[in-house]
């Protein structure tokens, strides 16, 4: 059977480049990188050199980019290190409902910790309005937190503008840029973004390597205490191969990044087209134009199939070797409709169809074939199997439509 | 995450359907949180003849629907009724507990749809 991988805002596959580089600091350098012979001054240059590397990536520099282990984590270290150090100019913070949730769930512990949260709305394509940002800040506000790109949807913020607006006021402005990262351009500098967070697993290196960028001359509050590694602002031994992985796949993915959006963009422009074209399938997110500097990632395609539910499709879509996601109830563990579906207005009835395809580098032209010709009749069949076959109504006899196209 | 029998309901589930002269009809769920199940039935000599459902759901609904038509069949109304969310999980070998409560309204409907025919008949 053909396996088709389309959860790439999941994880990504290992590239084989990336292991050939990781290898020889399992067994062979194996050094602690402190350590002040050989094998460690080995393992410290090869740490070195990935932050050379995962620097040229974000347009960053070396000295500004903090290893972690993981996304999740550079975000909490971003919220509450930059919080906590400037908590003595202010505590209000803002976020926005778009964020992952290490972001909204640092955000909360802030708010036990006594701080003001505010969690801004978003338009219908979740993209955040930087006017709202600008009427939230008071002058207790220290730090704004903006995910560059929505890996539910795929929606890409505006964090350039919202960067002028935090320099005009002399605030932090943190991006979660995770599921950008390594797939699109970012350049912090023409960003205006203060921190950035990354993570290696979503551009083909390993998981548990992760960064933090921080703009230079910033105090942050480190999130874990212990020796001088990572300049005193991230102790514990670092993850040698990791690191090493993250950095190669950062010089990879900035190589070859032209012709990977190039061939996702093809790949996912026919899947929307294909999608669309399925009676009461909506695309989530911002539509892609051709003309246009695009706010949508690349790789994704996103969808709310009316009548059905995601997990449901999601297994059906496995059984044929297909591998996608979902932010219905069901298939998080905590049985909670995706919130960003909800903040943008998406109804709960509907947001349970929901179903997100993301795009890598190997994909085919075939697999998207393959796809396209599976996806109607998974869809098909739960619906053969669903009381709203006819519409939503209150007994599903054959009520009016959520949307209408 | 879902045992063999799980999927084996999911995927090829029993009695999917509605039944156009339902003697009792019984829905029990909300869709905006997830799961609803609807359930036909036609009873003679106070046994259920027939049953069908209709689910909108996870996997875990639907191969509890497909479970509970399959237990209820051939059953007499008063065995159907003792029926529960604990012997449909059992019969399928165990649900995730997240899916326990939720997911696992099968025994509700059939109760409820059981109900609708007695209420009819008086």
């Amino acid at each position: 059977m053909r396996k088709c991988y389309f959860d790439h805002v999941a994880t990504n596959p290992l590239d084989n480049r990336v292991f050939d580089a990781m290898e020889p600091y399992f067994m062979e350098n194996f050094g602690n990188p402190l350590s002040l012979y050989d094998l460690g001054t080995k393992a410290k240059e090869a740490i070195e050199n990935a932050r050379a590397q995962v620097a040229a990536l974000i347009n960053s520099k070396p000295s500004e980019i903090i290893f972690t282990a993981s996304g999740a984590e550079a975000n909490n270290f971003a919220l509450r290190g930059i919080a906590l150090a400037r908590q003595n100019e202010g505590k209000h913070v803002i976020v926005t409902k778009m964020e992952h949730h290490s972001v909204l769930n640092s955000a909360r512990f802030l708010e036990k910790m006594g701080f003001v949260v505010t969690f801004l709305p978003v338009d219908k394509y979740g993209i955040v309005n930087p006017d709202t940002v600008k009427k939230s800040i008071t002058k207790e506000t220290t730090l704004i937190s903006v995910t560059y790109a929505s890996s539910e949807v795929g929606t890409i913020e505006p964090i350039k503008e919202i960067g002028k607006i935090a320099k005009e006021r002399g605030i932090i402005l943190h991006t979660d840029a995770v599921a950008a990262a390594g797939n699109i351009p970012v350049d912090v500098k023409d960003l205006g973004v203060d921190l950035l967070s990354l993570a290696a697993h979503q551009f083909y290196g390993p998981k548990g390597a992760a960064a933090l960028h921080v703009r230079e001359g910033m105090r942050i509050v480190p999130l874990i205490y212990g020796g001088i590694q990572e300049s005193g602002r991230r102790a514990g031994t670092e993850n040698v191969p990791a690191i090493v992985g993250m950095g190669q796949a950062a010089e990879l993915a900035k190589s070859e990044m032209t012709g990977r959006i190039g061939q996702a963009k093809k790949l996912r422009d026919k899947l929307i087209q294909g999608a669309s074209g399925i009676e009461n399938v909506y695309l989530t997110g911002v539509p892609p134009m051709a003309d246009k500097p695009e706010n949508r990632l690349p790789a994704h395609a996103s969808f709310t199939v009316e009548f059905i539910e995601g997990e449901a499709m999601l297994l059906l879509l496995a059984a044929k070797g297909i591998y996608a996601a979902s932010g219905s109830a069901c298939s998080s563990k905590a049985l909670k409709a995706s919130p960003v579906l909800l903040s943008m207005g998406v109804p709960s009835n509907l947001a349970q169809g929901s179903i997100v395809f993301t795009l890598g580098k190997d994909n085919t032209e075939e697999d998207m074939d393959y796809l396209l010709s599976e996806f109607p009749q998974v869809i098909k069949r739960l619906r053969e199997m669903s009381p709203y076959a006819k519409g939503w109504g209150t007994k599903g006899e054959g009520g009016e439509c959520t949307v209408r196209k | 995450m879902y045992s063999a029998k799980v999927m084996d309901h999911f995927t090829n589930p029993r009695n999917v359907g509605e039944i156009p002269d339902a003697d009792g009809v019984g829905t029990e769920g909300n869709p905006t949180c997830g799961d609803v199940m609807q359930i036909f039935i036609k009873v003679k000599d106070d046994r259920l003849e027939d049953i069908k459902f209709k689910t909108f759901g996870c996997g875990a609904a639907i191969a509890v629907s497909s479970m509970i038509t399959e237990m209820a069949k051939g059953k007499t109304l008063d065995e159907a009724l003792t029926i529960t969310k604990e012997s449909v999980a059992n019969e399928l070998e165990g649900l995730p507990p997240q899916k326990m409560h939720c997911s696992n309204l099968g025994a509700d409907a059939l109760k409820k749809a059981i109900e609708d025919y007695r209420s009819k008949k008086k």
